[in-house]
């Protein structure tokens, strides 16, 4: 696949999330509108009306405010703002995550990315934002203390090119609404438990029918397993094209031993990152829950729950990559 | 009949060669851009290698004619004119540079030094931008040239007095040379 067809690839991937997730939403509202107001004046279709807006309007809130959205969450702080209140040593290692950023912006003739510093001692860094020219760049400070120049170059290079094909893109907005689905899952759910129990919808209830159950079976199965789904969902973007930022990164720099020097340590590193929760696990470099089925080999549960490809791959493809015959790449 | 023919071709040549002109300026500020984003770079390398050899002289004073070798490689670099002669010289001072970087990890004091940390920082910075610069310099260089050569935008190119521009790499024949290994000579002694 060559960068064109990567991102269209991705734009189209972005399009399907953003309706699937409409889908969902009005599925839901369709089992509120025949459970709840099954019999009594079943006309108007409120819930599947709200469910619509309410899916649209986040799917396109994901869309533009998702990068905003996810550094908010993890606690991340743009650069200046962290660097104004540095000690002495701690000023130049900022001052050469900048550089290292410049650098890469010239390498890959994109616009410059804002960078952000995640307050956590876990190595750790996503990329997140819509588009080239609106992206971020965060990076634990556990990163920044435990990576030399040149791992960190190849960290940086490696989340460049996720910005350039638009894999940002994608992530952005699957980070975004799977924290929506999270929730609004949450609140159905405590929604139903409340209702269930007060005798006013009971009596509402039975006059919904067969019909009237089926759907509420089927709804409530959607409500349990949505945040599973959009789990799903999230991984199965995520894993295929780390082993391509890998590469492209290491194209950019030319280097693929510091990436592959810094994923080794990253990957030593088994605690956990507490800033980055589940619903942004997918856009990091490396699994931030620091799963198990990372460390193991390409098992069917593997596949199906960890959102990263197995280190050592990653890290054995890197090393394959430096054994180039000298000369080629202009090094 | 055949003026209005005559009118129509000559309009169309009109067009065509504003046309390749117009395309031909435009490529050569982009590769007058492309140069000036390395020569920025290669600027502040010759401001900060003062700064360096200052800081470092106390500490490394017996390394004296590496010292002396990186200013004398600076004060070469200075004097290039146009990419393919500066090509050559920051290679040179980039090499001179090299072996500085080298002998200072011998030094203790110097790696714990904020100041010198800093200045080499950025020298290995700007070093590196001067490097990814370079290709994109040398791509949209090459461009220029293509353009300039083939039929029948040559003809123009002439006339309007474009020149092909200058790659920015390695030209220097010692660095190209593929290194000789006598293998005979070293059985016999």
């Amino acid at each position: 696949m060559n960068l064109y067809e990567q991102q269209s690839a991705n734009r189209r991937r972005t399009w399907l999330v953003m309706f699937a997730f409409v889908g969902f939403l009005v599925v839901l509202g369709l089992g509120f509108d025949t459970f709840y107001l099954g019999g009594v004046g079943g006309n108007v279709p409120i819930g599947s009306i709200v469910a619509l807006s309410v899916g649209s309007i986040s799917a396109v809130t994901s869309y533009f405010t998702g990068d905003r959205a996810v550094l908010l969450a993890t606690g991340a702080k743009p650069i200046a703002e962290v660097g104004a209140s540095a000690s002495e040593p701690d000023k130049l290692k900022l001052h050469q995550l900048d550089n290292i950023v410049d650098e890469m912006t010239i390498a890959s003739g994109l616009p410059r990315p804002r960078v952000y510093i995640v307050p956590d001692p876990d190595p750790n860094a996503f990329a997140t934002g819509r588009g080239p020219e609106h992206a971020s760049i965060a990076v634990t400070r556990g990163l920044l203390d435990t990576l030399d120049r040149d791992e960190l170059q190849g960290v940086i290079a490696h989340e460049m090119s996720h910005i350039k094909n638009l894999d940002v893109r994608v992530m952005t907005v699957v980070a975004a609404l799977v924290g929506a689905v999270a929730l609004l899952s949450d609140w159905a759910r405590r929604g139903m438990w409340s209702g269930g129990g007060s005798g006013k919808r009971s009596d509402r209830r039975e006059g919904g029918g067969a019909a009237g159950l089926v759907f509420f079976v089927i709804w409530i199965v959607a409500v349990a397993l949505a945040p599973f789904l959009a789990q799903a969902l999230a991984m199965l973007v995520s894993r295929r094209r780390e082993y391509l930022a890998d590469a492209s990164g290491a194209e950019l720099t030319r280097n693929p031993i510091g990436l592959a020097r810094a994923l080794e340590k990253i990957d030593a590193a088994v605690a956990p990152t507490q800033a980055i929760n589940r619903g942004s696990a997918h856009m990091c470099i490396a699994d931030p829950l620091g799963r198990q089925v990372n460390l193991k080999g390409d098992g069917f549960w593997s596949n199906l729950f960890a959102s990263h490809p197995p280190m050592a791959a990653r890290i054995a493809a890197l090393k394959e990559m430096a054994f180039l015959p000298e000369g080629h790449g202009g090094r | 009949m055949p003026g209005l023919i005559l009118l129509v071709v000559v309009v169309a040549l009109v067009i065509w060669a504003i046309a390749s002109y117009n395309r031909l300026v435009g490529l050569r500020n982009q590769v007058l851009n492309g140069w000036r984003q390395i020569d920025v770079q290669l600027k502040r390398r010759h401001d900060l290698i003062p700064n360096l050899v200052n800081a470092v002289r106390g500490s490394m004073d017996f390394e004296r004619d590496t010292l002396t070798a990186v200013m004398e490689a600076r004060a070469k670099a200075l004097t290039a004119t146009g990419p393919a002669d500066a090509a050559q010289k920051e290679n040179q001072l980039s090499q001179a540079l090299g072996k500085l970087f080298a002998l200072a990890e011998n030094y203790p004091t110097l790696k714990s030094n904020e100041n010198v940390k800093a200045l080499m920082e950025e020298l290995s910075t700007t070093e590196n931008k001067v490097g990814f610069a370079r290709q994109f310099y040398n791509d949209i260089a090459t461009k220029f040239n293509t353009v300039q050569q083939v039929f029948p935008t040559n003809i123009f190119a002439g006339i309007f007095g474009f020149k092909p521009a200058e790659l920015f790499e390695i030209t220097d024949a010692a660095e190209r040379a593929v290194p000789v290994v006598d293998l005979g000579r070293k059985a016999q002694s």
